[in-house]
């Protein structure tokens, strides 16, 4: 029956996220008594995976699908279920996985809770925590179908190793024409610079970085933290940046282990959208800033006079730890 | 080209969210209720295929009496028509299988959804109608023109865009991008007189299982207050940052 996890690679290797999904896979597993297989396309060495516990690994290697399509990959995923009479497929939180996880449950029948924040509460009935409202609560929910989809929120669980001996088998799914009906034209892909998707660190600014020409020292600061930079929803407005930084309720979700708000005041719905973050820093100049309510930690003052005596700071720090 | 564009009926993005009967319902009480973000840039989206290629637009939602305000809005901003299914949107399957039996029935070309909702986040009613109708789909959509029986959509991907073609019938996924924030619209009065006399027609849902149920709710436990440091104290915060926190 196993647990099944979709384990993604990019250019032939692991995404973190991947040994995320082995890690509480396992747990899973252990708690139903069962092994864990993950099915991989086109990764290169799969050996990392046997250090989070993965029993099994389906291997599939596939021109065609050297390019991400939801609707062959769905194919790819749900066949490998239907093989390993897998009960629980878990999946990453991903654009392109939170693309085919609806589709991987029509096709099985199954179930799917997403934003899942934590191991099943109880496997009987199945029940788990996942994030609702924008972040800013949690609900319990019960998937009632034989067969479930779980789609994991980033850096909830963390990684957790657990030795195992892999057994790799190849693997070659049936795949149609009408699985490859979307095409894909051509990528834009910012290179050379951390995502705010695969980011641990994130350092977002706002309006209090007083304009555009101030973004220097934030990516800076970034780049000593190997973090992504990001932008509140009024800054992204008036064009001091591209929507793509913009992080909050309607811009992209933040989930990192470290977000650093510098200039940015706390609206209700940028909270939202970054509030899954472990540990949040404040920088601003008003101390009432609603921001502080919700950081970890916070110092009152102008982002410009800060911004680059802690990224020099850091950097002495990094060269003392390293 | 008939477009249909899916509604959902949420909480305004400002609003306190609270629980009552156990902490199992949302508290309604003083909630004021939008149509969804995402399906908002999508509709808007709609409206310009309909000024711009002659597109009839219709919008649906499933839900009860009490969301058709909502409905009426859609139409202010200049849908042709609405739908709504009677029946209270209790889990993302049962919603997919209301609104499969929608478009079946209305032969649309392009079905816009929003990517997620911003109450229950499932994000998983688009590729499920998708799935259930065999049709085309793309998510996370930032951009899309239709030519004839085609569309180029572009989709938001980790770290960048991927610009897809695909042919019609079509379910998009979408969010902002399909248009800016700028470009979104407010009922005139024009607009707001002619949707009362639009047609908002009620079907009974269909029968169809709930795969899932939210059976309670929490709010996130108090979190403890801030730590402050002095402007002049930064070597406090990064050991803070190393030392506690450990995330440097």
């Amino acid at each position: 029956m196993s647990v099944l996890i979709y384990a993604e690679s990019a250019d032939g290797k692991f995404k973190k996220v991947a040994f995320e999904l082995a890690s509480y896979a396992k747990k899973v597993a252990e708690s139903l008594g069962t092994t864990v297989t993950a099915v991989t396309v086109n990764a290169g060495n799969v050996s990392e995976l046997s250090k989070y516990g993965v029993d099994k690994v389906l291997k599939v290697t596939n021109d065609k699908l050297a390019n991400f399509n939801a609707k062959a990959y769905a194919d790819v995923v749900k066949q490998a279920a239907q093989k390993e009479g897998a009960k629980v497929i878990v999946l990453s939180s991903t654009t392109d996985s939170l693309y085919l996880a609806p589709l991987v449950s029509v096709g099985l029948e199954a179930g799917f809770a997403s934003n899942v924040v934590g191991l099943p509460l109880s496997t009987s009935p199945f029940q788990v925590k996942r994030t609702a409202f924008s972040n800013k609560a949690f609900n319990i929910t019960e998937i009632s179908t034989d067969v479930k989809v779980l789609s994991i929120s980033k850096n909830s669980f963390g990684l957790v190793e657990t030795a195992s001996s892999v057994s790799e088998e190849d693997f070659a799914p049936t795949l149609n024409d009408a699985d490859f009906s979307v095409k894909v034209e051509s990528v834009e892909k910012t290179t050379g610079k951390v995502t705010i998707a695969d980011a641990d660190i994130v350092v977002s600014g706002g309006r209090g970085m007083k304009g555009p020409e101030n973004w220097g020292m934030l990516e800076e600061l970034a780049s000593v933290l190997g973090a992504a930079t990001a932008c509140s929803k009024p800054v992204s407005d008036i064009g001091w940046r591209p929507h793509s930084e913009h992080v909050g309720q309607t811009g992209k979700p933040v989930a990192s282990n470290l977000y650093i708000a510098v200039g940015i005041s706390g609206a209700i719905q940028h909270i939202a959208g970054i509030n899954s973050s472990k540990v949040k820093v404040v920088i601003n100049t008003d101390a009432e800033a609603p921001f502080f309510k919700v950081a970890d930690y916070g110092i009152v003052g102008d982002a410009l006079d800060i911004v680059p005596r802690l990224t020099q700071k850091l950097k002495e720090f990094k060269a003392n730890n390293s | 080209m008939k477009i249909l564009v899916c509604i959902s009926h949420v909480p305004d993005t400002t609003s306190k969210i609270n629980f009552v009967n156990g902490d199992s319902e949302f508290d309604t009480n003083g909630v004021q209720y939008v149509i969804n973000p995402n399906d908002e840039f999508g509709l808007t989206r709609a409206i310009w295929f309909q000024e711009q290629q002659a597109a009839n637009v219709t919008v649906v939602n499933v839900g009860g009496p009490d969301t058709e305000p909502t409905l009426r809005k859609a139409l202010a901003i200049g849908a042709n028509e609405a739908i709504r299914v009677n029946a209270t949107p209790t889990d993302g399957f049962f919603v997919a299988k209301q609104l499969a039996e929608v478009v079946k029935s209305g032969g649309y070309d392009l079905v816009i959804c929003g990517k997620e909702s911003l109450d229950y986040n499932g994000g998983m009613v688009p590729g499920m109608l998708a799935g259930l109708l065999g049709y085309n789909f793309v998510n996370s959509a930032v951009e899309m023109t239709v030519d004839g029986t085609s569309a180029k959509v572009g989709r938001e991907i980790d770290g960048g865009k991927e610009i897809v073609s695909a042919s019609l019938p079509l379910i998009i996924g979408g969010q902002k991008g399909l248009v800016e924030e700028k470009d979104l619209r407010i009922p005139n009065m024009r607009g707001i007189m002619t949707a009362r006399t639009k047609v908002l027609t009620v079907l009974e849902p269909v029968a169809a299982d709930n795969n899932t149920k939210a059976v309670k709710f929490e709010k996130p436990t108090a979190k403890s207050a801030v730590k402050l440091f002095s402007a002049d104290d930064l070597d406090g915060l990064v050991s803070a940052l190393h030392n506690e926190a450990k995330v440097i």
